[in-house]
């Protein structure tokens, strides 16, 4: 069958998201999209009541028909209906998963990668040798009632006590599922396949058990996607049945329905392997940070839980503190005013910011979240898994506590971010510095921003498994994220080394595409914004002395890079940025790049003011 | 006509209130349908699974797992107490014998063979569920609790700590500008609802801890002071589970905020009346506000009530209360709702309201306006 019209939907804690994709002369491209408030809450307390708005206001938008009644109408038929009904959903609090695992750097590690790889947030790791007492790990369990349970521990053919000693904490715990109390809590073995009998004696009565393969066969490798995708099928099998309306949605959509961070990690994992490149995709919501990587070909995911611009705002003020927070504001501001404003953004967590004052310092916070996510990414994702090795046991001991960040900032490529305050930023420029500043990208990195937040549904449109439509499925989904779902802000080239203040640290000479040429000279601790659209610019990039630009120190390159909405930002602040204790110093220097920028005109700080 | 709904907050003089109590696990519902009951009373109880303590035998006897069964004296199942033995070695020629003592009173429930652990359980834990409002008995949710409905004032927070708390309302402020102070605190109001102006300093709010003072409702508090208050900051405003003496309600915001009239005169109306009040605040999808119910007698009640649950949009002519700056806590009427997104001085494109303050006529996103929900 050949794929020509798919609806997807995203079903958020707040919006349902409604897209319709077409394929019009050749090319896959969005046709159109509606929202509708989710409607898992009371009083309606059915998912597809606020699937059904969404696609109604599709439906007026493309002015065809869509639906019958109350259900989608696939396969199409002419004129009406779609050829595929796809969705994901976060609702209701997403997945909330626990797991387990012998040696917490190890298989609890591994455990863990798995779950959040699925799209779970977990809410704790147990492990042997965490520190706490069995009673202890009890109350836990007893108290965070997760939707489901992860359990590994040992190698095949290893020891199997301490994997059977967790299994009897968790039956000790005898926890129940969050949702309701009618259903035994699933629970994932993927540990020591020696101890599944044992296992299975100790919890195959009072939970829901599943057995899969050892997440850590050997100590060398990892072995997630069994249980990434037991994951996913228990997420339908067991949690979204709980959930209202769920199992009529599931009913109508064509493809298992996804967790929407695993759908977002499946889309980002699929771009940077079709490009071979580097990719960082972060989403700041309300109330949590996704962030999203691949390095060296591998995958992670973390997910701050309580990094948020509205329900966890304070959450980020009380992390990083508010000195941090005000480095980035280019005004002085009362402290105890600023706390409790930021707490009133807590409680009311749907204003908007009217004064530009305001959407100034929302914008220093989220600089804040989005660094402090960025150091619990840089930790978790490690060099280690994931892969097969060639490495002697004493080298995976020697990664078990600090294994060597996968994350390197000069190997980047392209940066994606998306949540509101990135994507509906009033001015693109406000965005690009905050991806700047918060993340510090090094060499030559691309930024872009998604939208309107399409990639979780492009996510599972990549991830259809029916083999007649797998193909057409994948390449909509990448069509319609290179032509639709990113805004390209442009390029950050940002030398690293050591400067003198002033000194030259980068000499760009650029030719355009229509031949136009420009020579640029960056001093330290400027930026500088060239405006180029999203088309090729050869650029020969000379660094300063003792600086790097991606070939080495002192090292020039020769290469393309690309402009955008905004533009190419020469960021010559240095890494790692120093940016003044001195308050009248740092509100020079903080209005001196606004306005290279162009990112605040109106607040109108002049320098000499 | 042009209508948005805008969640606000209720004060309501007159509606029905239901409560659903429920047990955390499955229990006994210990009254029937139609039962009248006061605050104290107790609906439904159960006994939560005791505390589990795990004993390492194997290891304290330093012998096999497998062996473990063999050296138990105490069987799975049995009831052991603090101190008495369960487990020995057999010795040599019945010398150098070692043993192990339960920690605790409970039963064995686990003798593993595989790890060498003993698990004791300790006695259930019982819990009561009261009925925390007077009410009478609408509905029983059989093995689970019950849903009190009441007739009364309902009156919601913006947020609040501390859980459950109950007492006559004591409005202590003569306006709803004026700040309670440490002064205003005295022995006299220990297990009242005290009810004040604009803010409460935290001094004053501690003397009302000391003073065993049951609840305090206030336009507004510091948040950098609810540090001290709770021991840690508060990140994220999931509140209620706190051991507090005295409950707080907000019913504005962080700042010193006058109280909302509507509030402040519904409250002064029925001082002196008894009042459950409960701090629990969650913000997040499914929010909890916090509250204050005054059940209100047949003969209080004046019989036009107003749905607790029902909420409706804005419209011109609605009063509404800005809730964010540059207009934070100011009220005014809805002039018109423009269907067309406007540019805020922050560049932001939203869709507004235009709002009479002060008969001025302001643009104000709609999404920083709440409605003032009143009967």
């Amino acid at each position: 069958m050949e794929l020509r019209s798919i609806l997807a939907t995203d079903c958020g804690s707040t919006t349902t998201k409604a897209i319709l994709i077409e394929k019009i002369d050749d090319e896959y491209r969005l046709a159109f999209r509606g929202e509708a408030p989710t409607t898992v809450e009371a009083p309606f307390e059915d998912v597809t009541k606020g699937v059904l708005n969404a696609v109604m206001e599709v439906e007026e938008l493309a002015g065809r028909k869509l639906l019958d009644g109350d259900n989608i109408l696939t396969p199409r038929n002419g004129e009406e209906g779609v050829d595929i009904y796809i969705s994901t959903s976060s609702a209701g609090g997403g997945l909330q998963m626990m797991v387990a695992g012998v040696v917490k750097g190890m298989t609890g590690e591994s455990a863990e990668r798995a779950a959040l790889g699925a799209g779970s947030i977990v809410m704790d790791v147990l492990a042997s040798n965490d520190g706490r007492k069995p009673h202890e790990k009890i109350t836990r369990i007893r108290q965070l009632r997760p939707d489901m349970i992860l359990l590994s521990g040992g190698i095949d053919g290893g020891t199997t006590k301490h994997v059977v000693e967790l299994a009897e904490i968790l039956a000790a715990a005898n926890p129940k599922p969050r949702l309701g109390s009618n259903y035994k809590l699933p629970v994932i073995y993927a540990g020591n396949k020696n101890a599944a009998d044992k296992i299975e004696e100790t919890l195959g009565d009072i939970t829901d058990l599943d057995l899969t393969e050892n997440i850590r066969p050997v100590l060398e490798r990892e072995n997630l996607k069994p249980s990434r995708d037991k994951i996913h099928d228990l997420f339908m099998e067991h949690v979204m049945q709980q959930a209202p309306g769920y199992k009529k949605l599931m009913s109508w959509t064509d493809a298992p329905i996804m967790p929407t961070p695993g759908a977002v990690g499946a889309l980002i994992e699929m771009v940077a392997e079709k490009e071979n490149i580097s990719v960082v995709g972060v989403d700041i919501g309300g109330a949590t940070t996704d962030i999203f990587s691949v390095f060296q070909k591998q995958f992670n995911r973390t997910v701050s839980a309580n990094l948020g611009m509205s329900y966890s705002i304070c959450n980020v003020l009380a992390e990083s503190g508010l000195k941090n927070v005000l480095r980035w504001v280019p005004f002085d501001i009362d402290e105890k005013e600023l706390t409790n404003r930021i707490g009133n953004k807590m409680i009311r967590p749907t204003t908007v910011p009217q004064s530009l004052e305001e959407l100034v310092i929302e914008q220093a916070i989220a600089r804040e979240a989005l660094r402090l996510s960025f150091i619990q990414h840089k930790a978790f994702a490690v060099n280690l898994k994931g892969v097969q090795k060639e490495r002697t046991i004493s080298d995976a001991f020697e990664q078990t506590d600090s294994g060597e960040s996968l994350v390197d900032m000069m190997e980047l490529d392209l940066m994606v971010g998306s949540g509101g305050v990135l994507s509906h930023a009033p001015r693109r420029e406000q965005s690009a510095r905050m991806l700047i500043d918060s993340f510090l990208p090094e060499g030559i990195t691309q930024l872009a921003v998604d939208s309107i937040f399409m990639m979780p549904q492009l996510g599972v449109m990549a991830n259809i498994e029916k083999e007649e439509l797998a193909e057409d499925a994948r390449n909509a989904a990448i069509e319609v994220f290179e032509k639709d779902c990113l805004i390209r802000l442009g390029s950050c080239l940002a030398p690293v080394g050591n400067a003198k203040p002033g000194a030259i640290v980068l000499t760009a000479e650029l030719t355009m595409e229509n031949g136009d040429t420009q020579k640029h000279e960056i001093k330290s601790g400027d930026i500088v914004r060239i405006e180029v659209p999203y088309e090729p610019v050869k650029a020969k990039l000379t660094p300063g002395k003792g600086m790097d630009i991606g070939s080495g120190k002192n090292e020039p390159i020769q290469t393309t890079i690309y402009g955008g909405v905004v533009g190419i930002i020469f960021d010559g602040r240095g890494r790692p940025l120093d940016i003044s204790t001195d308050p009248k110093q740092r509100i020079t220097d903080l209005t001196k790049w606004s306005n290279a920028i162009n990112e605040y005109p109106n607040l109108n700080l002049k320098i000499d003011k | 006509m042009a209508h948005a709904y805008t969640p606000g907050l209720k004060v309501l003089h007159e509606t029905i209130i239901n409560k659903e109590r429920r047990l955390p696990l499955k229990g006994t519902v210990t009254v029937e349908k139609g039962k009248v009951v006061t605050p104290d009373d107790i609906v439904a109880k159960t006994d939560l699974p005791g505390n589990v303590q795990m004993v390492n035998v194997a290891n304290q006897l330093n012998i096999d797992a497998e062996d473990v069964n063999d050296a138990m004296i105490a069987k799975e199942g049995t009831a052991v107490a603090k101190g008495e033995m369960i487990a020995e070695t057999k010795g040599l020629f019945g010398l150098f014998k070692t043993n192990v003592t339960a920690p605790v009173d409970g039963t064995i429930e686990v003798i593993s063979d595989t790890t060498g652990q003993v698990v004791i359980r300790e006695a259930p834990i019982p819990v009561e569920i009261d009925a925390y409002m007077s009410g009478s008995i609408k509905e029983v949710i059989p093995e689970e609790g019950v849903v009190i409905e009441s007739e009364g004032v309902f009156i919601q927070g913006i947020f609040g700590i501390g859980g459950e708390s109950r007492g006559d309302l004591e409005v202590i402020s003569d306006n709803r500008e004026e700040e309670i102070t440490e002064e205003m605190i005295t022995s006299k109001l220990a297990g009242k609802i005290i009810v004040g102006g604009s803010f409460i300093s935290l001094d004053a709010y501690k003397k009302a801890i000391q003073m065993k003072v049951a609840g305090v409702v206030v336009g507004g508090f510091n948040y950098f002071d609810l540090e001290d208050i709770l021991g840690y900051t508060l990140g994220v405003a999931i509140t209620g589970s706190e051991d507090l003496v005295t409950s707080l309600i907000v019913t504005e915001g962080y700042g010193k905020i006058r109280m909302g009239s509507q509030t402040f005169d519904l409250l002064k109306e029925h001082h002196g009346k008894f009042a459950s009040v409960n701090g629990a605040t969650q913000i997040r999808a499914g929010v909890i506000r916090p509250e204050i119910v005054i059940p209100l007698t047949k003969d209080q009640l004046k019989g036009d009530h107003k749905d607790a649950n029902a909420s409706e949009g804005i419209q011109a002519g609605s009063l509404v209360r800005v809730i964010r700056a540059p207009y934070f806590g100011r009220m005014g009427k809805v002039v018109d709702l423009p269907s067309e997104l406007r540019k805020m001085e922050s560049e932001t494109m939203v869709r507004v309201a235009i709002i009479e303050i002060d008969n001025k006529n302001v643009e104000i996103p709609r999404a920083n306006l709440e409605m003032v929900e009143t009967d």
